[in-house]
């Protein structure tokens, strides 16, 4: 059924394609944004901050000062991260008592659905930004899998300030997405999930995060 | 000064008039009076009798050979080179842009667009080409506009009207909080769908009220019927009026 | 004049829906409040309209190669491992979902917003199958609760309030309580979907763009409802019509603001899903197997006619139906079929057949507001004009649209012959203007009249016509 479904379809498409005329309209060339470093920070924060997330913009030498405070007496259950990264590294290197457990991805979704359902937090590394329309972009990867910036209410990143773009077109220009391949899953995330659904009232926190925190490293 | 709308044509001196359907039969006046606001300015109008409708009831009915016929009819009308000068957003803008489509495969479509490139509006021709200034002589009064959905968007000549009504100093226009939304006329529309019709009318006619205003103009008739239908139907007495006649009216 | 079905089927939609005082005042607000927003996000009319141009010319560069597109696209997917599908019909795409939701054992499917699968009503074929089909984003699983189907392709629980939603939730979850606060509307609809994420068996989701050079099939959306169906089931199944397709990556930023601007006034969605393919091979999440559905429906046909192709060019933002004083008026449901406003206007006739939707084609006053603002220029009076002609054209008709003809009648045809006669022959239209002038209201109330001026007093006729004061008045004839 579907082998021959495909090629009526093509055929019937085929059979047409030359009839008429079906004029193409040049594309306007329109120039992007083109924002120093400074002011691309400003707008992706403001941007961020517009869809009710936290950014705080920090060295990098302090930023994990800044995590720990701001997870400190938070009574949080757990903290979802990527064993195998960077800052996977760092994390354990600084991680204190005081603080909610680390808890590593490391098996498969089908191993610890139930945990992944039930931690609060998760962190990610992000792989960038875009300062137009506030979005960070995620590859998420075996190191750091897809449901840790999905299932726990609180998703924090962590952004280098060097990766933010202007625009979308330019972050998949200058990072080579094509050359590079797509990943399983790439994805922007521009907040806390939200939901306008009931009368256009806009309320956060709905199947995704309730609450994302961004660190952008300067 | 930049004149924000420069002259496409040089000033001719005579130009042809296209009544319109609404006009001959409901408001002769209107006509008129954009005749009388043409002669003024010293251009010569003709009006040939010959002249029916532009055609659009039939070409957004359903049935493209009849607007053709009536089309050609009036191509044959206005032969001449003259501009055509034509009181009505919708009607001007079936003739100046939906004549290209409706001919757009028939043997004659050069005549056509000759044609449509000859239509003007006449609150556009007045200000693009005749550039006329005018002289508010009477009492003050607050309206409100009615922007036909062609007017606006088809032929987009609403910034022309605007400026003709701007230039009456004791004119006061207090707009539509929906200016932009259709008034539920759509020709045909009003009587093969006329219970959304109606609702739409209604709606309008409540934001009309809610202006205040002691008068509602346009510069179509078909929108005008409808509304003033509605309004009479509700009792509610507030006239509606072209804009030719109310700029008549008040410049004599 | 006789009515046909479809308009009789209409005419009573149309009544219940304006007599609905409720439903006008929610659709009236949320209206107001979506064009708001967009003209907010796109107050820069020049910038808009150079995107829009340029989103034109991504949709019509697809459209104009897409049996090679689909053809790459399929390519792509596959070396990726996505298993590519074809549908001909929404029978034949909904057997293959079940096909797969079988193989998998599963007994419930999560879904992800998808007018595609309005379009098989997937979740009623399912149920028929003994399978649930639970809609997890907010406003489809409102509806869903209530029997209903979405009344807008962007917002489709936009017809109810809040109340009614409060009454909806506390009648139809056990144990939720009665709350008109939305906050907590929302909390409870969240608590219920988590278990059924978490247990999820099979996903469903629809797809926005797919990308032919990289095999990508991406998604939008805010609630993360999206993402939760398309990643912790192990199975995934993708819908798309066959017309979403696009040729390259860098096509994707400008569609993605455009569609997001011109739906909600968003500069971009909270999450922006690329899929490229299935889990891989150390990854931990993500599902085994994804498969994507290419649905014709006829689709192929409408793509066949040059005229009617630009149809396809839609990517399903809502904005003509925010904007259109129809839409607003009557809400979605009154059309009778999946997509109403301006788009469902043009495209249902030509899915279904004019016979069984044309009457959806009369549905507009030619107002021309969703041609102002649809992000890819959708020429909507064009074809709406050509979809009435074709409900009158006997015989071979020129666009060919399933089901033409449908409406014509002697008495119909007869009338614009005697309207085209009147108004070609100055002599008969002499005679008729002074026959209206002298009778003028004195008319019988009948016929367009009578519909008339059922709300309206009848047209002031005048006693003399313009045609006669000008002659009075010695206007030059041109003669
Ligand atoms: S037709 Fe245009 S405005 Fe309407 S939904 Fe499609 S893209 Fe949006």
């Amino acid at each position: 059924m579907t082998a021959n479904a495909r090629a009526n379809i093509l055929s019937r498409l085929r059979a047409t394609t030359t009839q008429g005329s079906f004029a193409v309209p040049d594309a306007p060339v329109i120039a992007g944004l083109a924002l120093s470093l400074e002011e691309r920070i400003d707008r992706l924060r403001r941007m961020l901050e517009t869809m009710h997330a936290e950014v705080q913009v920090v060295s990098s030498s302090a930023w994990l000062g800044a995590l720990k405070a701001r997870l400190r007496a938070r009574g949080l259950n757990g903290l979802l991260y990527g064993a195998e990264t960077p800052l996977g590294a760092a994390l354990e290197a600084a991680w204190e008592d005081d603080l909610p457990p680390l808890v590593p991805y490391s098996e498969s979704v089908e191993q610890c659905r139930e945990q992944l359902f039930h931690i609060d937090a998760g962190i990610t590394t992000t792989r960038g930004a875009i300062a137009e329309n506030g979005a960070l972009i995620l590859w998420p990867s075996a190191a750091e899998p897809r449901l840790m910036s999905l299932t726990p209410g609180l998703h924090i990143a962590v952004l280098e300030a060097g990766m933010i773009f202007n625009t979308f077109a330019e972050a998949i220009d200058q990072q080579a997405w094509l050359q590079e391949g797509m990943p399983t899953n790439a994805l922007l995330i521009s907040g806390p999930s939200k939901t306008a659904d009931i009368e256009l009232t806009l309320t956060f926190g709905v199947h995704g995060p309730k609450e994302l925190v961004v660190f952008i490293l300067t | 000064m930049n004149d924000p709308f420069p002259a496409p044509i040089p000033r001719p001196g005579k130009v042809y008039y296209f009544g319109t359907c609404v006009i001959d039969a409901c408001f002769p006046q209107a006509g008129l009076a954009g005749v009388e606001l043409l002669q003024r300015e010293g251009v010569q109008v003709i009006f040939p009798q010959a002249q029916s409708c532009c055609g659009q009831p039939a070409h957004n009915s359903g049935f493209p050979d009849e607007a053709r016929r009536v089309a050609r009819h009036q191509l044959k009308a206005f032969a001449r080179d003259y501009p055509i000068v034509v009181p009505s957003g919708s009607c001007a803008g079936m003739l100046k842009h939906q004549y290209p489509h409706l001919f757009a495969h028939e043997p004659d479509i050069e005549e056509v667009q000759r044609f449509s490139s000859r239509i003007y509006e006449l609150s556009e021709f007045m200000v693009k080409v005749l550039q006329v200034r005018l002289e508010d002589r009477g009492e003050p009064i607050k309206v409100t506009w009615h922007s036909s959905c062609h007017a606006l968007r088809e032929m987009a000549i609403i910034p022309y009207a605007k400026t003709l009504l701007g230039q009456l100093k004791q004119v006061e226009l207090v707009e539509l909080q929906n200016e932009r939304e259709c008034c539920g006329f759509g020709g045909t529309f009003s009587v093969k769908q006329p219970a959304i019709s109606a609702a739409m009318a209604d709606d309008k006619v409540n934001d009309i009220v809610q202006t205040g205003a002691a008068r509602v103009l346009s510069t179509d008739c078909g929108c005008l019927l409808n509304i003033s239908g509605t309004l009479g139907y509700r009792q509610l007495s507030i006239p509606t009026q072209h804009l030719a006649e109310f700029i008549l009216e008040r410049t004599q | 004049m006789t009515k046909t079905a479809d308009v009789l089927a209409f005419e009573r939609n149309v009544t219940k829906a304006l007599d609905d005082g409720q439903l006008r005042r929610n659709l009236r607000s949320a209206m107001t409040t979506l064009s708001q927003r967009r003209r907010a996000l796109f107050a820069d009319v020049e910038a808009f309209e150079k995107l829009r141009t340029q989103g034109q010319s991504i949709r019509r560069r697809a459209l104009s190669r897409l049996p090679e597109l689909l053809e790459q696209l399929e390519a792509r997917c596959t070396a990726n491992g996505i298993q590519v599908h074809w549908a001909e019909t929404t029978a034949e795409a909904n057997a293959i979902c079940l096909d797969i939701i079988r193989r998998h054992g599963a007994q419930r499917v999560i879904k992800g917003k998808s007018m595609v699968s309005e379009e098989m009503h997937l979740n009623h074929f399912l149920e028929e199958q003994g399978i649930e089909a639970l809609e997890t984003d907010l406003g489809e699983y409102i509806i869903q609760l209530d029997g209903e189907t979405p009344s807008h392709i962007i917002v489709p629980a936009i017809h109810k309030n809040k109340d009614q939603i409060a009454h909806l939730f506390h009648d139809r979850i056990p144990d939720a309580p009665y709350t008109e606060v939305v906050e907590e509307l929302n909390a409870i609809a969240r608590q219920e979907l988590r278990e059924k994420f978490r247990a999820g068996e099979v996903g469903v989701s629809g797809v926005n763009f797919a990308v032919a050079e990289t095999g990508t099939l991406c998604l939008v959306e805010n609630e993360g409802n999206g993402r939760m169906c398309t990643t912790a089931p192990p199975v995934h199944i993708a819908l798309m019509g066959l017309e979403k397709v696009v040729e390259k990556l860098q096509d994707v930023p400008p569609l993605l603001r455009l569609l997001t601007g011109s739906a909600t006034g968003q500069p971009i969605t909270t999450y922006f899903n690329m899929i490229t393919a299935p889990r891989r091979p150390g990854e931990l999440d993500g599902p085994r197997e994804v498969h994507l559905v290419i649905l014709d429906n006829g689709r192929s046909s409408i793509y066949g006619d040059p005229e009617r192709r630009a149809t396809l060019q839609c990517i399903r933002c809502g904005a003509c139906l925010n904007h259109c004083p129809i839409y607003t008026r009557l809400g979605g449901h009154a059309y009778g079929h999946v997509y109403p406003g301006p788009i469902g206007s043009i495209l249902t006739p030509q899915l279904e057949g004019l016979d069984e939707a044309g009457v959806m084609a009369s549905a507009s006053t030619f107002c021309g507001a969703c041609e102002e603002v649809c992000p890819v220029k959708i020429p909507f009076t064009e074809i709406l004009r050509m979809l009435r002609n074709e409900a009158y054209a006997r015989g071979e008709s020129e666009h060919d649209v399933k089901g033409h003809g449908y409406r014509y009648t002697t008495v119909e045809a007869l009338s614009w012959k005697s309207w085209a006669l009147y108004n070609t022959s100055p002599g008969l239209a002499r005679i008729g203007s002074q026959i209206l002038g002298k009778l003028g209201q004195h008319l019988p109330m009948i016929g367009p009249l009578k519909e008339w001026t059922r709300t309206r007093i009848p047209p002031p006729f005048a006693p003399k016509s313009l045609h006669q004061l000008a002659q009075e008045r010695g206007l030059d004839d041109d003669r």
